[in-house]
């Protein structure tokens, strides 16, 4: 997979949500429901439960982090991230979240090209579509 | 240590460096994940093994009757603060490191956490620190290493934004420039390093706090320069990556629009924060002279740092910040955990930051303006613009 890296590897699907700014976790997302509540953010009141989601890079807060593994633990999180640049905030929270709790957010960085629609996964190969 | 080489790997670096300090932030307690990951470190022994400093946390010890949330909150929060402490760290309690006595220099490679202290260290201290989230932090300060990468090395430092600031010279005067260019910095820039052209000396340590948090909190800016301002910008080429970066010119009407952006009040004035980042002993001064013989109309709040109201005390500010009305809290900020009393109309701060999270945060809405806008709306129970926009 040209142009794919892997940050935080594991295997997921599920739909994407292609975040058109880049989203503070701390502050941007209630860690108990999963909705982004960033009244600033296009995407706000969308939810980030079970998607795969797409965003250029974190913003904001260093506390993404523990917010990210608290939505990871609670089961509100994504079900991946796929981003256009790596960024160690997000992947220090995934990676934090599966070494207490078990849970699956790979990180990858990742173009994403066509159609957004349908189920997606994420592999060992990177970001593919399934159907 | 496998965590820094993960995160190293993730980020390109070739190998890891010593760091003479960390600044943890961490120890605010955002649910349960971040109290077993910091116990996890208490059990196996962990030990910081360079001087670290801790960021705000949830309580206000020195204040504990401010906090109107639930006690069990409370209590894991404060497990999560003795457990930080347990490891070495020392109870600081401060978004404002770079307000303590001891704080890095020019040069000096750190790992710090808060997106306004990593942003002030690499850009005001020139000390040398990535964007390090929580865990990440305190990974670097147990093993005294971090990553190669980034704002730790030479190149990693240099802009590849240049923004040229076309305001009137009188703007320079006004507190009310600074979070704004940085607002608009932080949305131009994103991740990349900026060099600033236009400022002055008259953009002072609490100044540049401020351009830097908004920087931080619109976008994920860990550094920029203002070319004869900042430690690493003595001219335009010194701070440039090289000739061919993007340039973008800042006036009034962005600035203006920055402002509206900010601004998301409506009905009345219910209340007043400031000190987001903690005010330093220099602006609860100003503060304290301005309040001076005259009484607060709505609650006002005053975020600072236990340090710089211990100076603040001494110099016998205490006496006047109360007869003004003011509530001081130390440790923690009104906007990340609960402490304001329920508000009927917006808030009204000189913060950025604040601006940005509180209305997500505490369901609030916010009017922006200068420290002495708050003050003279907080007298008259209403808000007064005392400063144009240029």
């Amino acid at each position: 997979m040209s142009g794919q890296q892997v940050l935080v590897d594991g295997y997921t699907q599920g739909p994407l949500l292609v975040l058109d700014e880049p989203l503070s976790i701390w502050g941007g997302v209630d860690s108990h429901t999963g909705r982004i509540v960033d009244e600033r953010h296009p995407q706000f009141g969308e939810t980030v439960r079970r998607k795969i989601i797409v965003l250029p890079h974190g913003r904001g807060s260093s506390s993404s982090s523990s917010v990210l593994a608290e939505m990871l633990r609670r089961g509100t999180g994504p079900a991946g991230i796929v981003l256009e640049k790596p960024d160690s905030i997000l992947v220090i929270g995934s990676l934090i979240a599966n070494r207490l709790y078990g849970s699956t957010c790979p990180v990858v960085v990742s173009p994403v090209l066509g159609d957004t629609g349908g189920l997606w996964q994420i592999s060992a190969g990177g970001l593919t579509k399934i159907s | 240590m496998d965590l820094l080489v993960a995160m190293g790997e993730a980020e390109g670096a070739t190998h890891l460096i010593d760091i003479e300090a960390a600044h943890v932030d961490g120890c605010l307690y955002l649910g349960q994940a971040g109290l077993d990951f910091v116990l996890t470190l208490v059990d196996g022994g962990g030990r910081v093994k360079v001087p670290t400093t801790l960021n705000v946390s949830s309580l206000d010890l020195l204040h504990p009757d401010l906090y109107r949330g639930d006690p069990a909150t409370a209590e894991a929060a404060r497990s999560v603060m003795d457990a930080y402490v347990d490891l070495g760290c020392l109870p600081t309690w401060t978004c404002a490191p770079y307000q303590l006595p001891s704080r890095p220099g020019l040069g000096q490679q750190i790992a710090w956490g808060e997106s306004n202290a990593i942003v002030f260290a690499n850009s005001v201290l020139g000390a040398r620190t990535n964007r390090y989230g929580d865990f990440m932090d305190i990974c670097c300060a147990l093993t005294g290493r971090a990553p190669f990468s980034g704002l730790h090395t030479e190149e990693g430092r240099r802009a590849t934004v240049h923004i040229v600031l076309n305001a009137p010279d009188r703007a320079l005067d006004s507190d009310l420039l600074y979070p704004l260019l940085g607002h608009v910095v932080g949305q131009t820039c994103g991740t990349r390093v900026a060099v600033i052209v236009g400022l002055d000396a008259r953009a002072d340590e609490d100044r540049l706090k401020a351009l830097g948090a908004a920087a931080a909190t619109a976008g994920s800016v860990g550094m920029f320069h203002a070319v004869g301002v900042t430690p690493e910008a003595p001219s335009l080429s010194a701070a440039l990556a090289g000739e061919n970066v993007e340039v973008v010119s800042v006036d009034s009407t962005a600035l203006q629009a920055a402002r509206d952006e900010l601004t998301t009040a409506t009905g009345s004035l219910g209340a007043v924060s400031v000190g987001t980042p903690h005010m330093s002993i220099a602006e609860l001064r100003t503060l304290a002279s301005l309040a001076a013989g005259r009484k607060t109309a709505v609650p006002f709040y005053v975020n600072t740092s236990r340090d710089v109201l211990s100076s603040a005390e001494q110099a016998g500010l205490g006496s006047s910040l109360e007869a003004f009305g003011a509530t001081v809290v130390t440790d923690t900020c009104t906007y990340v955990t609960p402490i304001m009393k329920p508000v009927v109309g917006y808030v009204m701060t000189n913060s950025a930051k604040w601006a940005y999270y509180a209305p997500a945060n505490l369901g609030v809405t916010v009017g922006f303006g200068s420290l002495a806008e708050c003050v003279e709306s907080a007298i008259a129970g209403q808000r007064v613009a005392a400063e144009d926009l240029w």
